[in-house]
């Protein structure tokens, strides 16, 4: 017995418990379940395997580089601050165990039940952008384990929130889809969804009568900005450097230093600038293996559920990753960026102006890669409804939306310990930001709470989808072809 | 022969030009081997690679490299790629 006893104690916890290992598990049996090779099944799940434990390696870089960050926010500003960042609050809440074997779990789960829910209702959408759910995934479970729900319960109703999000959202935003590709039988399926429907909505209020983007030049100089790691970095030097001064002002140079904890070999002022800049490349540097572990992990994972999803689910919609719709308006991309950082200053000076401290939330300071994604959609979006002013209303609408939630879904996330970062698009924020609140409750009632919402969404949904979606409407009027 | 799908991330459009790449080459009866790459590391892994597949905004960043790029405008579309990527494995 004894013998037995051991073995069971082994496999639970240094197999199950080992988080890189339960991805590994789970590819496999997403790669045998898709009618793969010998071959592809054994090079694929130890892919998986490696991928996650990649990402473990960049958390522990991101981790290092955030330190200073949150020193440097607190120390210039006098209060504490975020940059937000999916991949980096991801890949920090799975460097903790039992987080990552719960999210592992639940995401699992979740995405089986997404093609039962898209097999059951109307809402027959098939969500293709694997790092969504990853990250959809890791909000909840962290929401609810920060409210101490039990295991079990947290991985069910954290998969069955992923499931009912990975239909819902497609459905909701297919009509401003429509306008966007004239009608192509294809989703977003992208969690800044709220954002995008915001934009939609604001480009058709404000932009009437306003040129498409398509019909102006775009300087080509700021097309660097087009890679998100260029991107990141440079924002991060600012940020860094910026804050490296306003705090040096605020205290004087040795204190400042001696708070951050942080000086190059030469000391003083320069030798400070420097690591701080040195800081931020780390960061920069950091995010981008994290998302080498993320894509060596989604690489297997994303194919097989395809594979697996055309046979359960004959002709439903593909719902894709947000840059799908950047080719039908490039020019309103870069708006929209730019329109969105505005929106985020904005939301970073309400927030500083005493909002942030009367409702007792985290300054947000603009995270690059959100901004870039989000806010490039939201002025496709926008740009679809209204043109160019639409383009610049949208993404300034986004840019602030996802400031403003990121400052509310930090205290529900941040008994895990204040990381720096959060999550950085709409729709993280403001389902995690729900689900967590429900889950404060005692015991069952925040199981039963997070269920009637997804219930109540779902149901919504399906009549959206009836109603609108299905009828072929189109914001702004013409029919879909 | 190796081709290279790129999206921004290298997450998940990249992902899908290469499961629509690989529907086409089916179609077509060719085989090669996929990877997906970021905006980021495109340009270095460019020189192990025959051909590219991106968009065309992506496109412009990756102008001076070896491999025959293809801009694929709706990457959902099939017909696109079947048609753009028969067209230039036959020229190269």
């Amino acid at each position: 017995m004894d013998q037995l006893n051991y073995i069971i104690n082994w496999i639970a916890k240094d197999i199950f418990g080992v988080p890189a290992y339960l991805v590994g598990i789970m590819t496999f049996v997403a790669l045998v379940a898709s009618r793969k090779g010998l071959g592809d099944v054994v090079g694929g799940t130890l892919k998986a395997t490696l991928g996650f434990i990649i990402l473990v390696i960049g958390a522990v870089a991101v981790i290092g580089a955030l330190n200073p960050l949150g020193a440097l926010i607190t120390g210039a500003f006098g209060v504490e601050g975020v940059v937000p960042t999916n991949e980096a609050i991801t890949a920090i809440a799975n460097d903790i165990p039992d987080v990552a074997q719960n999210t592992a779990f639940a995401m699992f789960i979740g995405v089986i039940g997404s093609l039962v829910i898209a097999r059951l209702t109307p809402l027959r959408y098939v969500f293709l952008t694997g790092h969504h759910m990853l990250f959809m995934a890791t909000v909840l479970t962290v929401v609810l384990y920060n409210a101490k729900v039990d295991s079990a319960v947290q991985i069910l109703v954290a998969a069955f929130g992923l499931a009912t999000m990975m239909v819902i959202m497609p459905a909701f935003s297919m009509p401003w889809m429509r306008k966007v590709t004239g009608g192509q039988a294809v989703a977003m399926g992208h969690f800044g969804t709220l954002g995008y429907i915001a934009a939609g909505i604001t480009g058709q209020i404000i932009g009437k009568g306003s040129k498409s983007t398509e019909e102006m030049e775009f300087p080509q100089g700021l097309r660097f900005l087009r890679d998100p790691m260029v991107g990141t970095a440079v924002a991060m030097i600012f940020i860094y450097l910026v804050l490296a001064i306003a705090f040096t002002i605020r205290i004087g140079e040795a204190a400042a230093i001696e708070a951050v904890g942080s000086s190059g070999a030469a000391g003083g002022m320069l030798g400070f600038l420097t690591a701080m800049f040195n800081q931020a490349l780390v960061f920069g540097g950091g995010v981008a293996v994290i998302l080498l572990g993320v894509r060596t992990i989604l690489g297997e994972i994303v194919p097989a559920f395809a594979g697996i999803a055309e046979r359960v689910i004959p002709g439903a919609v593909p719902a894709l990753d947000c840059p799908v719709s950047f080719p039908f308006a490039p020019n309103a991309v870069l708006v929209g960026f730019l329109a969105s950082v505005a929106g985020g200053l904005v939301g970073f000076t309400i927030l500083w102006a005493g909002v942030g401290a009367a409702l007792a939330v985290p300054l947000i300071l603009p995270g690059m890669i959100p901004h870039f994604f989000t806010g490039g959609t939201a002025g496709v979006f926008g740009n679809a409804t209204g043109g160019r002013r639409g383009a610049v209303g949208g993404g300034f609408v986004n840019g602030l939306i996802i400031t403003l939630f990121a400052a509310f879904l930090v205290p529900v996330m941040s008994a895990i310990g204040f990381q720096n970062t959060t999550f950085g698009d709409a729709d993280f924020q403001w389902f995690g930001f729900a689900v967590g609140n429900i889950a404060k409750f005692e015991g069952n009632a925040a199981a039963i709470g997070v269920v009637v919402l997804c219930v109540v969404l779902i149901a919504a949904a399906s009549w959206f989808q009836k109603k609108y979606v299905d009828t072929g409407w189109v914001p702004g009027g013409e029919k879909a072809a | 022969m190796k081709i290279l799908a790129v999206c921004g991330m290298g997450l998940g459009s990249g992902l899908i030009l290469r499961m629509q790449a690989e529907k086409a080459l089916k179609e077509l009866g060719i085989q090669a081997d996929l990877e997906v790459a970021d905006i980021g590391t495109a340009r270095a892994l460019a020189s192990t690679a025959d051909l590219i597949l991106t968009s065309e905004e992506l496109a412009q960043q990756l102008v001076g490299v070896k491999p025959r790029i293809v801009t694929i405008k709706n990457f959902i579309d099939l017909r696109e790629m079947v048609t753009k990527l028969g067209d230039a494995i036959d020229r190269s």
